[in-house]
C-alpha cells in the first residue's frame, strides 16, 4: 500500500484505526516532496517542522479519540495567498519573500480545528495574477503530466502538487478561475466556492469582490470533505454568508442518479476556438450526465462576450487599490538605502513586483482615476451586473450549467507569456463564474495528447451540494481522475 | 471694493467609541498611552485582514445626523480614498464618498446680526489615521489612532466671517458634547478642522477659487486661519491678482497660512466602493428609537432656561454652550432658594473668572453645587456682603470647605450695627480729608470710593445700604 494512493476516506479509516499514523504519513509526503518536487516545483515554502508537530499532536488526538474529524492527521498544502502564522505567506512575490504573517487565515484555522497538517506553500501567479505560474516571482510549476507545460494558474502549485501526489488535498483559490483553469490543465477535482462561502479573512487578495478559497482533490467526494471543514459563516469577514453550511458527504453517499435535474448547455460557450478533442471530451461527459439521468437543454448567456474585459477592468482597479499596502514601511521588502519616502516607495515596488503586477497596477490606477472611473469602472459593473442576469436567467429553468473550463489543454511554458492578451483569453470560460459569485466545479473528464481536460458545472449561488453530486456521480462512472501522471 | 469671504467648514470628530471602526481594538488616548500596543492585523493593514463594522460608530453617526437635522440614508456605502502615506496602513482610507450616511441638515448659530441657520451638506464615518512623530532624523508612526472612527461633518459654503466659522464651530462641538459622542477635548486633537476660503466682491454670485486650510486644531487656529487667509486672498484681488486653488497648512505660531499643494498636485483620490463591506443598510426602526433616544439639545435647553429661569436668551445661551456648565447651573438653581438670575450672575461673573484665573475648567470643579447655593443664599439674607462672598467663594474654589464655617472663620459675617460702621465711616472720612473736599466741592461720584473704603476697613463685613447713609449723612454733616 503505498499512502498517497489512498483517498481522503481511506486516509481516515487508516488513520482512525491505527493502522498508519499522522507521523507516518506525512514524513511519507514530506519524503515525496523532497524526492519529486524539484522536478514539478509546486512548493514555494516545505514547512517540515510544523507539519511534523502537527502531525505528532494528530496522533495524540486519533489515540485520545477526542473531537476526531475526516481530515486529522491528514496533509494538506496551500496556495501561498492563505496567510499562515508563522509560515512564509509570499503570494510568490518578492515583495512579500521573507514574509511571515503573525495570525492565521480563517481557512487555515479551521483547518487547523480540524487537525490537519500543512505539508507547505504552493507557488502561484504572483499575487493570483495570471493563468500558468509563469507570474511567479521565483519560478514556474511544471505541468505533472508534461513537464514542458504549464499547470494552468494561477493556483498551479496547488494543482500540480494534488495532481502528483505531493499533497491528498490543497487549497487553491480562485479570483478569475484560478482554482479551476489549473484543476483542468492538472487533471484534478477543483471547487471555486460561492462567493462568501469559505471566509476570506487572511486570504491575501488580489480582487476583494471575486475571490474565493477552494479546494483542489483527487475526486468531487474528497473537496466535499474539505469544502465541509473549511466552509461557513465568519465574523471577521463582512462579505462573508449566514447560511449554514451543509454536510456535502453525506448527500453525496446517499446519491443515486441525476433524475429530476435540468442541466443547461449555454452555447455561447460551445464557439469557435474551442479545441475539437476539449469540445468532444466535453460534450461525451454531458451526454453521461444525460444517461444519469439529468435532462439536457440548451441556454444562452447572451452577454458571455464581455466578460473578459468587464472581469480584467475590475480586476485591475481592485488590485491597484490592494496592492497599495506593499509600500516597504511595515512588512515584506523595504528598501530604504537612499532618498526619501518617495524613494522607499519607488524603490521598494520597482524591486518587488514583477511585470505583470506593475501592467495591472497601472491600469487600475489609470481606470480609477478622475474623469475615466465613469467610462471604464462604473460601466464594467453595470455590464457585470447584466452578466449575473444572464446567469440568474439561465438558473430559472436549469439547476447547473456544463460548459469546458479551458478552450485547450494546457499550453507550452513560454507560449503565451510575451503576449498578455493572449493569456487573458485563455480564461474566457471561467471568468463570467467570478462575476456572478456563483459556484463551479472543475472535473477531469478526458486526454488529448496525454494532457487532460476538465469540464465545468456550475450551479446557483450555495449549489455547492448539487455540483458535488454531479461531478461525484460522473466519477462513478469514469475514471478520468483516477489517472496519474508519470511522476507519481 | 468691498470683498466678502465665503466659507465652508469641514469638521473632523472622533466618536467615543471603546472599540475601533473595523476592528476590535481599544480606543485609547493616543497622547498618553504607549505607542502601537493597541492595533492588530487589521488596523495595521497586514496583508489578508479584512474590516468588519463597529455597530456602535454607526448609532453615534446616526445621533449626530438626527441632531442636526439631516435625511439619515436607508443604505450607504463605504468607498476607499486611495493615496500613500505612512499613517496610512493600507495605502487607502475607508470613508464614504457619493453614497453617505446622512445629508441635507442644519445647525443653528448665534451671530452679531441674530441668530442664522447653517446648512449642513453630508455627515459621514471613516476611520482615523495613525500619528507621525519626528525625532533624531527618524520618523515614528504609532499605530493606536489608525482606525479609530471618526465622523466628517461638511457644511455648505455659508460662513462669512472668521467669528461665524467660530461660532459654528463651538456650537457643534457643544451638541457632540451633548449627544456623548465626543469628549471634546480640543488638545487632545479629538475635534480637527479644515477651512474651504474663496472672496468675492461683495454682492457678487461669482465664485473664485478657492483654498483649502488644514491642521486647524483649535477655534482660535480656526479663526486666524481664515483670517489670515481672507485678508491674503483680498490682497490679491484688490491689486488684480488671481487666487490659486491649492491646500494650505497653517503655522500656528507665526499667525500664517502657507502653501502645502497645488492644484497641479492635488491628489486623485481615486474613490471606489469598498469591496470588502457590504452596503450599510439601515433599519427604519432603529433609527426611529435612537431619535427617541436623542437627550436635550442646546437649542431646546436654552429655550426652557429661558422659559423655566427666566433668563435673557444670551443669559441662557452661555450656560447651555457647554453641556457641563449647563448641568452645573441646574443643580445650583436647584439647590438656592435665589432668584435663577442671581445664580447665573455668580457662575457667569465670579464663577468664571476664578476658572479663568487658575486655567481650570468647569470639568475640574469639585465646588458641590449645593454648597455654592448655599453660599449666593447667603448673601440674598444679607448674612455676608458679596465682596465677602467673592473671598469665600475663591476660598471654596481652591481649597474646598463649608461656606458658613468660612464665613465664620475669616469673620466675614455682615454687620448692620449702625455705631459698628459709623465708627468706620468718622474714621475713613478723617484719614481722608482731600477727598472728602473734592466730594462737598460738587465731586459726587466719590461716594461709591468712600463706600469702597468702608468696605476695606470692616473687611466687607459693612452692610452697604447702612454704609452710604451714614457717608452721606457724616460727610453732609461736614458741610455745615
Amino acid at each position: 500500500m503505498k499512502l498517497h494512493e489512498l483517498s481522503l476516506q481511506e486516509t481516515h479509516e487508516q488513520l482512525s484505526s491505527r493502522k498508519i499514523s499522522s507521523a507516518e504519513l506525512t514524513r511519507a509526503y514530506l519524503e515525496r516532496v523532497q524526492r519529486i518536487d524539484p522536478q514539478v516545483k509546486s512548493y514555494v515554502t516545505v514547512s517540515e517542522d510544523l507539519a511534523l508537530e502537527q502531525a505528532r499532536q494528530a496522533d495524540e488526538r486519533i489515540k485520545s479519540g477526542d473531537g476526531l474529524t475526516t481530515l486529522t492527521g491528514i496533509p494538506y498544502s496551500a496556495k501561498d495567498s492563505l496567510s499562515t502564522r508563522g509560515v512564509n505567506t509570499t503570494c510568490s512575490s518578492k515583495i512579500l519573500e521573507n514574509y511571515k504573517p503573525f495570525y492565521d487565515s480563517t481557512a487555515i484555522t479551521n483547518l487547523n480545528l480540524a487537525g490537519s497538517v500543512l505539508l507547505g506553500k504552493n507557488n502561484m501567479d504572483e499575487f493570483g495574477m495570471g493563468s500558468s505560474t509563469e507570474n511567479s516571482g521565483f519560478f514556474t510549476t511544471r505541468n505533472p503530466w508534461n513537464f514542458d507545460r504549464v499547470p494552468g494558474g494561477s493556483s498551479g502549485g496547488s494543482a500540480a502538487a494534488v495532481a502528483a501526489g505531493l499533497a491528498p488535498f490543497a487549497l487553491g483559490e480562485d479570483t478569475g478561475g484560478s482554482v479551476r483553469m489549473p484543476a483542468s490543465f492538472c487533471g484534478v477535482t477543483g471547487l471555486k466556492t460561492t462567493y462568501g462561502r469559505v471566509s476570506r479573512y487572511g486570504l491575501i487578495p488580489l480582487v476583494s469582490s471575486f475571490d474565493t478559497i477552494g479546494p483542489m482533490a483527487r475526486s468531487a467526494y474528497d473537496v466535499s470533505l474539505v469544502l465541509e471543514a473549511i466552509a461557513g459563516h465568519d465574523p471577521k469577514d463582512g462579505t462573508s454568508r449566514v447560511e449554514s453550511v451543509q454536510n456535502y458527504s453525506e448527500s453525496l453517499k446517499k446519491a443515486e442518479n441525476l433524475r429530476g435535474l435540468r442541466i443547461g448547455i449555454p452555447k455561447e460557450y460551445f464557439v469557435e476556438g474551442l479545441d475539437k478533442e476539449v469540445d468532444a471530451s466535453v460534450r461525451a461527459a454531458i451526454k453521461q450526465i444525460e444517461s444519469l439521468g439529468a435532462e439536457v437543454m440548451e441556454v444562452s448567456l447572451p452577454h458571455t462576450q464581455y466578460a473578459i474585459p468587464v472581469y480584467y477592468l475590475i480586476l485591475f482597479a481592485e488590485a491597484s487599490s490592494n496592492l497599495a499596502k506593499y509600500d516597504g514601511v511595515r512588512f515584506g521588502l523595504s528598501e530604504r538605502t537612499t532618498g526619501d519616502l518617495m524613494d522607499v516607495y519607488l524603490k521598494t515596488r520597482e524591486t518587488g513586483f514583477g511585470a505583470e503586477t506593475k501592467r495591472r497596477i497601472m491600469l487600475g490606477t489609470f481606470a480609477l482615476s478622475a474623469g475615466y472611473y465613469d467610462a471604464y469602472y462604473l460601466k464594467a459593473q453595470k455590464v457585470r451586473a447584466l452578466i449575473r442576469q444572464d446567469f440568474q436567467k439561465a438558473f430559472e429553468t436549469c439547476d447547473a450549467l456544463i460548459t469546458p473550463v479551458a478552450p485547450t489543454t494546457a499550453f507550452r511554458i513560454g507560449e503565451k507569456i510575451s503576449n498578455p492578451l493572449d493569456m487573458y483569453l485563455s480564461d474566457v470560460f471561467v471568468v463570467a463564474i467570478n462575476l456572478a459569485g456563483i459556484p463551479a466545479l472543475s472535473v477531469p473528464c478526458g486526454f488529448s495528447n496525454g494532457l487532460p481536460i476538465g469540464m465545468q458545472v456550475m450551479g446557483p449561488h450555495l449549489s455547492e451540494e448539487t455540483l458535488l453530486r454531479i461531478g461525484h456521480l460522473y466519477q462513478s462512472q469514469t475514471d478520468w481522475h483516477t489517472k496519474h501522471p508519470p511522476c507519481w | 471694493m468691498n470683498y466678502e469671504p465665503i466659507i465652508g467648514l469641514e469638521v473632523h470628530a472622533e466618536l467615543l467609541t471603546r472599540s475601533k471602526m473595523f476592528c476590535g481594538c481599544e480606543v485609547v488616548d493616543s497622547i498618553t498611552a504607549k505607542p502601537n500596543r493597541y492595533i492588530c492585523p487589521v488596523c495595521t493593514g497586514q496583508p489578508g485582514a479584512l474590516p468588519v463594522l463597529n455597530r456602535k460608530a454607526i448609532e453615534l453617526a446616526v445621533r449626530v445626523g438626527l441632531a442636526l437635522g439631516c435625511e439619515i440614508h436607508a443604505e450607504s456605502i463605504f468607498a476607499r480614498k486611495n493615496y500613500f502615506y505612512p499613517d496610512l496602513p493600507k495605502g487607502y482610507q475607508i470613508s464614504q464618498y457619493d453614497q453617505p450616511l446622512a445629508t441635507d441638515g442644519k445647525l443653528l448659530i448665534e451671530t452679531e446680526a441674530g441668530i442664522k441657520e447653517i446648512r449642513i451638506r453630508r455627515v459621514h464615518l471613516e476611520e482615523d489615521t495613525g500619528k507621525l512623530s519626528h525625532a533624531d532624523a527618524h520618523s515614528f508612526i504609532d499605530y493606536n489612532r489608525s482606525g479609530v472612527p471618526l465622523l466628517e461633518i461638511v457644511t455648505e459654503p455659508g460662513l462669512r466671517s472668521p467669528d461665524e466659522a467660530k461660532a459654528y464651530a463651538s456650537a457643534l462641538r457643544a451638541i457632540l458634547r451633548y449627544l456623548d459622542v465626543n469628549s471634546g477635548d480640543m488638545e487632545k486633537g479629538v475635534i480637527r478642522f479644515e477651512a474651504n476660503v474663496s472672496v468675492r466682491k461683495t454682492g457678487s454670485d461669482q465664485l473664485n477659487p478657492r483654498t483649502e486650510i488644514k491642521n486647524l486644531n483649535s477655534f482660535r487656529a480656526l479663526a486666524q486661519g481664515i483670517e489670515y487667509e481672507i485678508a491674503r486672498q483680498t490682497e490679491i484681488y484688490s491689486r488684480g491678482g488671481i487666487v490659486e486653488q491649492e491646500t494650505l497648512g497653517f503655522n500656528e505660531a507665526a499667525g500664517k497660512t502657507y502653501s502645502q499643494r497645488g492644484k497641479e498636485d492635488a491628489h486623485d483620490y481615486r474613490y471606489f466602493p469598498e469591496p470588502d463591506l457590504p452596503p450599510l443598510v439601515l433599519d427604519a426602526d432603529w433609527i426611529h428609537s435612537i431619535r427617541t433616544q436623542l437627550p436635550e439639545l442646546p437649542d431646546a435647553k436654552t429655550k426652557r432656561f429661558i422659559s423655566d429661569f427666566n433668563l435673557t436668551p444670551s443669559d441662557a445661551r452661555f450656560l447651555t454652550s457647554d453641556l457641563s456648565l449647563a448641568h452645573y447651573f441646574e443643580r445650583v438653581a436647584a439647590s438656592s432658594k435665589s432668584p435663577a438670575k442671581t445664580v447665573h450672575s455668580w457662575i457667569a461673573g465670579e464663577f468664571m473668572r476664578n476658572l479663568n484665573d487658575s486655567g481650570a475648567s468647569i470639568g475640574d470643579v469639585t465646588l458641590a453645587p449645593e454648597s455654592f447655593a448655599q453660599l449666593i443664599d447667603m448673601v440674598t439674607d444679607k448674612i455676608i456682603g458679596g465682596n465677602a462672598a467673592k473671598i469665600v467663594l475663591t476660598e471654596l474654589l481652591q481649597n474646598g470647605g463649608d461656606p458658613a464655617q468660612i464665613v465664620k472663620e475669616k469673620g466675614l459675617a455682615q454687620v448692620s450695627d449702625e455705631s459698628f460702621i459709623q465708627e468706620a465711616v468718622t474714621k475713613v472720612l478723617n484719614d481722608n480729608p482731600s477727598e472728602v473736599e473734592k466730594y462737598l466741592a460738587g465731586k459726587e461720584t466719590l461716594l461709591q470710593w468712600f463706600v469702597g473704603q468702608v468696605a476695606r476697613a470692616t473687611k466687607g463685613k459693612a452692610d452697604p445700604n447702612v454704609t452710604r447713609d451714614a457717608l452721606v449723612k457724616g460727610l453732609e454733616e461736614r458741610r455745615k
